[in-house]
C-alpha cells in the first residue's frame, strides 16, 4: 500500500481528506465570485472607453485625409484642416522635452544621490514635488499666465511660453519617475564603480545614469503624452484657437491640437463637430505612438539585475 | 573600555613567517603561552594577537566604528602582512566586513558611520588629514559579496576602471592581462562583447576580480566573495587567490571557516560582544595569528569553541 493510496485510512489521512476537501469547495466558490466581480468592474471601464472611441472614430475617420492634415483652419468646414495645430503641438512638445529632461533628471539625481534627507529643506522640496504632481493643470495655467506670459518673464502668448507652462505641469511626474528609475539601479553598481576609484560624479555619470536611462526615458515619454493632451493651461496662457500659419520660432504665436479640438467643438455648425472628431483621432494616434515607444523602450532595455 | 594592546601572559610573539609545521611545533613546545586550559575569558578580555609582522600593508591601531553613535566595532589593532592572504572570520554581526570597509574607506559612503583610531596603509593613516578616499580606492581593490558586474559587455567591465582612472596604454592588452590574471580569459576570449549578465555567477565574480585587478591595485579586499557561489566556483576563486597572492596582498572576510583554513596565511577571529545589552552588538577582535595555529591550537577558549563548531 503506497503512502499516496487514496484508500489510506489512518486517522490523519481521514482528517486531512475531510478538512482539505471541504476547504477547497467553499474557497473555490468565493474565488470564482471574486474573479467575476473583478471582470465586471474592469469591463465597465473598458466598455465606456470603447464606446467613446468608436463613436469618435465613426464621426472622425471619414474626414481624415491628406488635405485635412495639410490645411490650415478655415471658416469653411470643407476646407479646414489641422496643419497649424499639429505643427504647433510638435513645437510645444520639443520645448517641453528640452525643459523637462535636464531639469527633471538633475532634480532627481540631486534628491536621490546628493540631498541629505535629514535636512529640513530637502524634505520640504521632496514633499512639495509630490504635492505638485497632484495640482490641477489649470492652476499651472494661471501661474504660466501670471509669471511667464505677463509678469517677470513677459514672454507673451508664444510657443516658448506655452511650452514652459506645459513643462511645469509635467515636471513633478518626470522627477518622480526619474527618481524611481535611479533607485531601481542596484546600489552595488555604484558601489562597484566607487570601489575602483571613481569619484561620486564619475560613478553617477558613467554607471548610474546610463543604467537608469530606460526608466527615465519611459517617464519622459509618458509625461509628454500627458502634456500633449493638456488644454486648460494653454487656454489660460492665451494660445489662439484660429491660427492660419505654422509657428516660425519660439517667439511665434501658435495653436495646438487640443485647442483646435476645443474650438471646433464649440462651433454651432454640425460639420465642425466631425472635424473635431477627426482631430481627436489624430491626437489619439500620436498618443498611442508615444506610448508604444515608451513600452518598447521599457521592454528593450529591461535590466536583469 | 579595556585595553586592546595585549600584554603580559596573553601576549604571543610570533616572529617567524607562517610556516605551518613550525607554527604547530612552536605552539606545542611552548605550552606556557597557551591559554586553552584557562577558564573562559570574559568578553572584552585582551585579544591574543601576533604583532610581529614586519612592513605590514595595513596596521590598525585602536580602530573603532560607530554607526549613528552606536559602537559597531571597538578597539581593533592588528597588522596585515604583504603578499599574504589574511582572513577575517567570526559570527554574523561581529564587524568583520565593517573593518574591511575601513581599509578602502568604503564606510565613507554611509553618512552615519564614524571611524575612530588609525588605519595605517604602508605607514600612512588613511583617515588622516588630506587623504582623498577616491585616491585610496584607486590603489586598493574590492570584491563584493554578490557579483556586481556593470550592465555592459565583458570587455567594457574590465576597461571601465583603467579608462576612468586615465591609465595610459593598450586597452586590449590591459583587458586581456586582467582576464588572464583572474583565470577567466579562456572562458570569455571569444565573447568579450557579450553582456556580462550572460555569465554564470562564478564567472561574474571572477570578472569582478579581473575588473579590480585591471587598475593594478596593491591590495585586494574581498567581502565574502564566495557566499553566493556553488562549491566548484568557490574552488576556482580560492585557486585564483593562491595565484594572486604572489603579486597582491589579499584580505578576505568569510563566513566559511573551512575557506579561511584553506586559503589564508593568517586569520583574525572576531566575536560579537553582547555584554552591553542585546541591543548593542559590538564586534571585537579576539585572536589573530597564523591560520594553522588559530585552527589547531587557538590560545583563546572562544576561538577554540568557534573553530571547533561549538557556536557561530
Amino acid at each position: 500500500m503506497s503512502a499516496l493510496d487514496p484508500a489510506a485510512s489512518s486517522p490523519l489521512a481521514l482528517d486531512a481528506r475531510a478538512t482539505l476537501g471541504a476547504a477547497r469547495r467553499s474557497v473555490a466558490v468565493r474565488d470564482r465570485l471574486f474573479v467575476a466581480l473583478l471582470l465586471v468592474l474592469t469591463s465597465i471601464g473598458l466598455i465606456v472607453l470603447a464606446a467613446l472611441l468608436i463613436d469618435t472614430g465613426i464621426d472622425g475617420f471619414p474626414k481624415i485625409s491628406a488635405d485635412f492634415l495639410t490645411s490650415f483652419p478655415s471658416a469653411f468646414p470643407a476646407k479646414a484642416g489641422i496643419e497649424s495645430a499639429l505643427v504647433g503641438t510638435l513645437w510645444l512638445m520639443a520645448v517641453v522635452a528640452a525643459v523637462i529632461v535636464p531639469l527633471g533628471v538633475a532634480t532627481a539625481l540631486y534628491l536621490e544621490e546628493y540631498a541629505d534627507h535629514l535636512k529640513w529643506w530637502n524634505r520640504v522640496v521632496e514633499v512639495n514635488i509630490q504635492n505638485l504632481a497632484a495640482v490641477p493643470s489649470i492652476v499651472y495655467g494661471i501661474l504660466g499666465l501670471a509669471f511667464i506670459v505677463r509678469g517677470p518673464l513677459g514672454l507673451g502668448r508664444t510657443v516658448l511660453a506655452g511650452g514652459l507652462t506645459l513643462s511645469l505641469v509635467v515636471l513633478p511626474v518626470v522627477i518622480v519617475t526619474a527618481r524611481e528609475a535611479i533607485r531601481a539601479v542596484p546600489p552595488s553598481i555604484k558601489e562597484g564603480a566607487l570601489a575602483l576609484g571613481c569619484t561620486q560624479w564619475q560613478a553617477i555619470w558613467k554607471q548610474l545614469l546610463p543604467a537608469s536611462i530606460p526608466g527615465i526615458a519611459t517617464g519622459v515619454i509618458l509625461s509628454l503624452s500627458r502634456a500633449i493632451g493638456e488644454t486648460a493651461p494653454l487656454i489660460l496662457v492665451g494660445a489662439a484657437t484660429f491660427v492660419a500659419f505654422n509657428p516660425t520660432g519660439l517667439d511665434s504665436a501658435f495653436t495646438a491640437l487640443p485647442l483646435q479640438i476645443f474650438s471646433w467643438i464649440s462651433q454651432p455648425k454640425e460639420e465642425f463637430q466631425a472635424l473635431a472628431a477627426a482631430a481627436i483621432v489624430v491626437l489619439l494616434v500620436v498618443l498611442i505612438m508615444l506610448n508604444a515607444v515608451a513600452i518598447w523602450l521599457r521592454n528593450r532595455y529591461q535590466k536583469r539585475w | 573600555m579595556l585595553p586592546t594592546t595585549p600584554s603580559g601572559a596573553t601576549m604571543v610573539t610570533d616572529v617567524s613567517p607562517p610556516d605551518p609545521e613550525r607554527e604547530a611545533a612552536a605552539a606545542q613546545a611552548a605550552p606556557g603561552v597557551v591559554v586553552a586550559d584557562a577558564p573562559k575569558p570574559d568578553v572584552g578580555a585582551p585579544a591574543v594577537i601576533d604583532h610581529a609582522i614586519a612592513e605590514p600593508v595595513f596596521e590598525t591601531q585602536g580602530l573603532s566604528v560607530h554607526y549613528a553613535g552606536k559602537p559597531a566595532v571597538l578597539d581593533v589593532s592588528l597588522r596585515v602582512a604583504q603578499r599574504q592572504i589574511t582572513a577575517f572570520i567570526g559570527p554574523s554581526g561581529c564587524g568583520k566586513s565593517t573593518i574591511l570597509r575601513c581599509f578602502d574607506r568604503m564606510n565613507d559612503l554611509i553618512p552615519v558611520a564614524k571611524v575612530g583610531g588609525k588605519v595605517l596603509y604602508h605607514g600612512l593613516d588613511l583617515y588622516g588629514d588630506g587623504i582623498d578616499a577616491v585616491q585610496v580606492r584607486k590603489r586598493i581593490g574590492m570584491v563584493f559579496q554578490k557579483p556586481n558586474p556593470f550592465p555592459k559587455s565583458i570587455y567594457d567591465n574590465i576597461a571601465f576602471g583603467p579608462k576612468v582612472l586615465g591609465i595610459k596604454g593598450d586597452m586590449d592588452e590591459m583587458v586581456e592581462t586582467a582576464l588572464v590574471r583572474a583565470s577567466l580569459w579562456d572562458d570569455v576570449k571569444d565573447r568579450l562583447k557579450d553582456n556580462a549578465f550572460g555569465m554564470s555567477g562564478g564567472q561574474q565574480q571572477r570578472l569582478c576580480i579581473a575588473r579590480a585587478l585591471a587598475t593594478s591595485p596593491d591590495v585586494l579586499l574581498m567581502d565574502e566573495p564566495c557566499s553566493a557561489l556553488d562549491p566548484i566556483s568557490t574552488g576556482r576563486i580560492e585557486d585564483l587567490m593562491h595565484q594572486l597572492k604572489e603579486t597582491v596582498s589579499i584580505v578576505i572576510v568569510t563566513h566559511n571557516m573551512q575557506q579561511a583554513a584553506r586559503v589564508s596565511d593568517r586569520t583574525a577571529f572576531f566575536i560579537v560582544d553582547l555584554s552591553a545589552g542585546e541591543d548593542s552588538r559590538i564586534g571585537r577582535l579576539v585572536e589573530y595569528g597564523p591560520t594553522q595555529r588559530i585552527f589547531t591550537t587557538p590560545h583563546d577558549q572562544r576561538t577554540e569553541d568557534y573553530v571547533s563548531g561549538k557556536f557561530g
